[in-house]
């Protein structure tokens, strides 16, 4: 593997005596799109908050092509963009205006600075709205306002922290397609802290955090090849007792994964029929299917992902 | 050259957000003259000047260089007060993830709001002919400075105090438990000579008292300016290094982790 976007090793960080990461080691290929999967609480801002530089990790190191983010944060800053679950947009400017302001940050000026603000706004659909006011703009407007505003400065690597929070699920796939097109056009490498499966399982390579540490690393589709391919789904309001009792009575290897009883059988449909016959009142549902990013999630964090999201502004509460 | 882009786009901003904020203007012309004629005006009858080379001064002209000094105040609480806002919002954070200077944002931040106060002062002076006071050019160019100074210094102070503040509400608690007793003890509302020995001695260690006995001084074009503390030249030193401390402060401030660890 050539020299990584993202090099993380053993980075722990501790808030008084939580530790929010614990000796999380982790490399994402530059071009990637790596989605970090985990619930409240599991360390995904921490994480972003260190690769951002905005603070050191309690041990470990990070680096983002090749430059540490303690040592030489300059050098990071300067090849990162992000986008934070809040809008980092000043209401009371036009678009223009903020994407301006964004631009002195980064020293950009002058016919290069007005061709890229123009660029971006067109790329993401905001262009006749640009002397408007971000107020008044509708919240997917905001957030491709925003996106243009992490990108302003092509940043090799951007970061983004649950950036489809708040949106409805069509703000959601245009943004999810600005995002695509992004790929094609500028090859950016992005890290993107989620709670839904849909967005994970876009990603190249899917990290799953739980309580700090990481659990599973992967592509998408290996992760769930871990837990083989059709296999039958036994829906339960007492999982674990059913799995008992299909184990004792029927002799085949089953396990449980959040409500449900997974069984890897060759002949799932004639098991079917003579489980519900034994067991039918504790079975909800039967289904065949493949396991999803959601199964494998269940497995190794222990826990169902949670609908609510973290930000990278608010305080963790420990 | 990014820090210096980043301090003028601060600056420009702040003023862009004033500006286009109605509310505010009319506040910022209202405030200082309500406040001005409202005291001024009620203690004139009852406040009277130790003996002295000022006795015979009205309260109205006595309290001129204290409302300057109030509205530099007032402007710095509100242009960092939007400092401990963008902290939940993202604004600041994306600042401080971009390539510019931290000590850039400090700059900037104090300089927008040092302007607006300034500006604010300069147009308040246009008061001055109405109580009979004539200055002279020297004497509008030092009371200039000392509200750049002071404004840097309050801007600058206000900034560390935002840094560490989660709500706005508790930015209000601590800055007015700093700027109101700054401003009661400067020699704005009572001349030091009058006062007992305790306060004369805090009007003395007080950096504000020797922004209004500048400001004073200026009033009157420099020249034999009634119920001043020290002369001009070490009221410009004073302010001098009050803002220089200041900011020192800030820069401090602002180079700590963003979240703590």
């Amino acid at each position: 593997m050539s020299q990584p976007a993202v090099d993380i090793q053993g980075v722990t960080h501790r808030y008084d005596d939580h530790r929010a990461l614990d000796d999380v080691t982790l490399q994402v290929a530059e071009g990637d799109l790596c989605g970090f999967l985990g619930p409240n609480g599991s360390g995904k801002t921490t994480l972003f908050r260190i690769l951002a530089t905005l603070m050191p990790p309690s041990e470990g190191s990070a680096t983002v092509f090749a430059h540490n983010t303690v040592r030489e944060p300059a050098a990071v800053r300067s090849r990162l963009g992000s986008v934070f679950q809040a809008y980092a947009l000043d209401e009371n400017l036009s678009v223009r205006e903020n994407l301006r302001f964004q631009g002195a940050l980064y020293g950009l000026s002058g016919a290069a600075l007005r061709e890229r603000i123009d660029e971006l706004l067109d790329r993401f659909d905001v262009l006749d709205r640009a002397e408007d006011s971000v107020q008044t703009l509708s919240g997917g407007l905001q957030r491709r306002v925003d996106l243009a505003r992490g990108l302003l400065h092509q940043p090799d690597l951007l970061l983004l922290d649950e950036p489809t929070t708040g949106l409805d699920p069509m703000a959601r796939r245009t943004f999810w397609d600005a995002i695509g097109r992004l790929r094609q056009v500028e090859g950016t490498t992005l890290l993107v802290a989620t709670h839904l499966m849909e967005e994970a399982a876009r990603c190249d390579q899917v990290a799953i955090l739980a309580e700090g540490g990481l659990v599973a690393n992967g592509p998408p589709d290996h992760l769930t090849a871990e837990l083989g391919e059709e296999t039958l789904w036994l829906d339960s309001h007492d999982p674990a007792s059913l799995r008992d009792r299909v184990q004792a009575q029927f002799g085949v290897e089953a396990r449980v994964i959040g409500p449900s009883v997974q069984i890897d059988h060759p002949d799932a449909p004639s098991l079917v029929a003579s489980l519900y016959e034994a067991l039918g009142d504790q079975i909800e549902r039967a289904t065949v299917r493949r396991p999803t990013l959601e199964d494998v999630f269940m497995v190794h964090a222990g826990v169902s992902p949670e609908p609510e999201a973290e930000t990278v502004f608010e305080r963790e509460s420990s | 050259m990014t820090a210096l882009r980043t301090v003028f786009a601060l600056t420009g901003r702040e003023i862009l957000k004033f500006v286009r904020d109605r509310s505010r203007l009319l506040g910022v012309l209202i405030q200082p003259l309500a406040f001005w004629l409202l005291l001024g005006l009620g203690f004139q009858g009852t406040f009277q000047m130790p003996e002295g080379p000022a006795a015979g001064l009205g309260y109205v002209e006595f309290l001129f260089p204290g409302v300057i000094a109030l509205v530099i105040l007032f402007t710095a609480i509100f242009s960092t007060i939007s400092i401990v806002e963008e902290r939940t919002s993202g604004f600041l954070q994306a600042v401080l993830v971009a390539p510019t200077p931290r000590t850039a944002l400090v700059f900037g931040n104090a300089l927008g709001g040092t302007l607006l106060a300034t500006g604010q002062a300069v147009l308040f002076l246009v008061a001055l002919p109405a109580i009979n006071v004539s200055t002279s050019v020297l004497g509008v160019l030092t009371i200039i400075a000392i509200c750049l100074l002071t404004g840097l210094a309050f801007t600058a102070l206000g900034f560390t105090i935002a840094w560490r503040m989660e709500t706005t509400r508790g930015f209000h608690a601590v800055m007015n438990l700093f700027l109101l007793p700054l401003w009661f003890l400067s020699g704005a509302m009572f001349p030091a000579e009058g006062a007992a020995p305790v306060l004369r001695w805090l009007v003395w260690a007080n950096p504000v008292s020797y922004a209004v006995s500048g400001i004073r001084s200026g009033m009157y074009g420099l020249a034999d300016a009634p119920a001043t503390l020290a002369s001009p030249a070490v009221c410009l030193g004073v302010s001098t290094a009050f803002a220089a401390l200041m900011l020192a402060a800030a820069v401090w401030t602002v180079k700590q982790p963003f979240y703590e660890t």
